[in-house]
């Protein structure tokens, strides 16, 4: 990647489009300060990846192709763990409501390893949301997931840009994204492009067929 | 976050994983074994000339028992994600790296706690002694802190069984030529001041690794 300059306002959903080795995942592990930017500067809330990692890390929640829980720890046990990582102070409502949130608190005591891959993947959810991040960076977050679970998620992110916080995803779903987000970039040649007149933050203007068709078609060029 | 809050926690996490799989602590105490069997044999150990010979086998046990066990030390977090799930928490490399060197550590402690009255009845030499016990902590202590440092750049490579022994032996001969040194002198008998420089040279090249490899590491696991 290079030459990619991109903001992402309070309140919205920036969804990222891209074809395959476009490197959304990349993008995503730079932001999640897992991968060092060869060069330029990247700030999440202000803070600096370069200089204030782990300020950046304590405002971001990561759901990624894994689960990053481990198979023989439970549910629970999981999130009281990156609970404490977080340092959340009362942390078992905490891990309660997230759980109720990902529709999980039946399978709150069951280890990981006994779940479903779904599940699993609510579980990354319930993760990544644990800590109240300012801004969630979720990687193709409905791969694996059923219908219900993608209602759960779709419910969960419009409470989350609604209460004034962000999110970044990348996805290979074109309704999904144009449903859930708010702008609408594709990836490709090193830097995103806004297809269409979705470059203001105005609000949810992506069911406008025209920016629709104007991803699509950046989409198709990429390949 | 202080240091040693987000050190008891991932020692919190590896002990409760490793109580439910328990894959490591049973393995090594039998491998432990089986090498002091194979070295007593080898060496023909007999009662005239154990005081020689025991100091070596079983620095040469704990040696080879201690990669057995940094070799698992990073495997479970790099399978399942946890490694990452830390990377992104905003948990410090250095907290990182004692909490899994402190882990290491208290898995090893407990392995030679469990083979060391089995060593002192076939090898014919006295356990009960304060300054075997303090040479045995000190030594432990180098395996634990350069062990997690090389464990975790052998889990990256594709041949981390090899890997690790390669890095973990040249680097770690000094503190195995003074730990066996220092308990030939104390198998024998010797107090404190009779161990001469051997203790304390131990005591800094612990000091030294507990100074450069927490450095090292968070280049380590930095992409």
């Amino acid at each position: 990647m290079w030459d990619l300059d991109l903001t992402v306002a309070w309140g919205q959903t920036l969804v990222i489009f891209g074809a395959n080795g476009a490197g959304k995942t990349t993008l995503l592990r730079i932001l999640s300060t897992h991968v060092r930017a060869d060069h330029g500067s990247v700030a999440v809330a202000g803070h600096s990846l370069r200089t204030r990692p782990e300020e950046v890390r304590r405002r971001i929640g990561v759901v990624g192709h894994r689960s990053l829980l481990y198979d023989d720890l439970t549910c629970r046990e999981n999130l009281i763990y990156y609970s404490r990582l977080f340092g959340l102070k009362d942390h078992k409502p905490r891990v309660d409501e997230v759980l109720e949130k990902v529709k999980l608190t039946s399978r709150a005591d069951h280890r990981v390893r006994t779940l479903s891959n779904g599940m699993q993947k609510r579980a990354a959810i319930a993760r990544a949301i644990l800590h109240e991040p300012d801004v969630l960076l979720l990687d193709e977050p409905e791969a694996g997931l059923d219908r219900e679970s993608v209602s759960i998620l779709g419910t969960l992110l419009a409470e989350w840009t609604d209460s004034g916080r962000s999110v970044i995803m990348t996805t290979h779903d074109l309704d999904l994204g144009m449903t859930w987000g708010h702008r609408a970039g594709v990836l490709r040649g090193g830097k995103v492009v806004f297809p269409g007149s979705n470059t203001q933050a105005d609000g949810n203007t992506l069911e406008n067929s025209d920016i629709r068709q104007a991803v699509a078609d950046a989409l198709e060029a990429g390949r | 976050m202080g240091l040693l809050g987000p050190v008891m926690i991932i020692v919190w996490k590896d002990v409760l994983l490793e109580l439910r799989s328990r894959d490591l602590i049973i393995s090594v105490v039998v491998f432990g074994l089986l090498v002091v069997v194979v070295f007593n044999f080898a060496l023909n150990n007999t009662p005239g000339r154990s005081e020689e010979l025991a100091p070596g086998i079983l620095w040469a046990a704990f040696a080879f028992a201690a990669v057995l066990a940094m070799n698992r030390a990073f495997v479970r977090d790099q399978e399942q994600g946890g490694l990452e799930g830390l990377l992104i928490s905003p948990v410090s490399r250095d907290a990182i790296f004692l909490g899994k060197a402190l882990t290491s550590l208290i898995f090893m402690l407990l392995v030679e706690a469990a083979l060391l009255p089995v060593y002192a009845v076939m090898l014919d030499f006295s356990a009960l002694s304060w300054t075997l016990l303090l040479t045995i902590f000190l030594g432990t202590l180098g395996f634990a802190v350069v062990g997690t440092l090389f464990s975790a750049m052998a889990v990256q490579t594709r041949s981390r069984e090899i890997m690790l022994p390669v890095l973990f032996f040249p680097v770690l001969l000094p503190v195995i030529i003074a730990a066996v040194e220092a308990s030939t002198r104390a198998v024998g008998g010797e107090t404190f001041i009779g161990l001469g420089r051997w203790l304390p040279l131990i005591g800094v090249f612990d000091a030294l690794f507990l100074v450069i490899c927490p450095w090292v590491f968070a280049f380590v696991v930095e992409e």
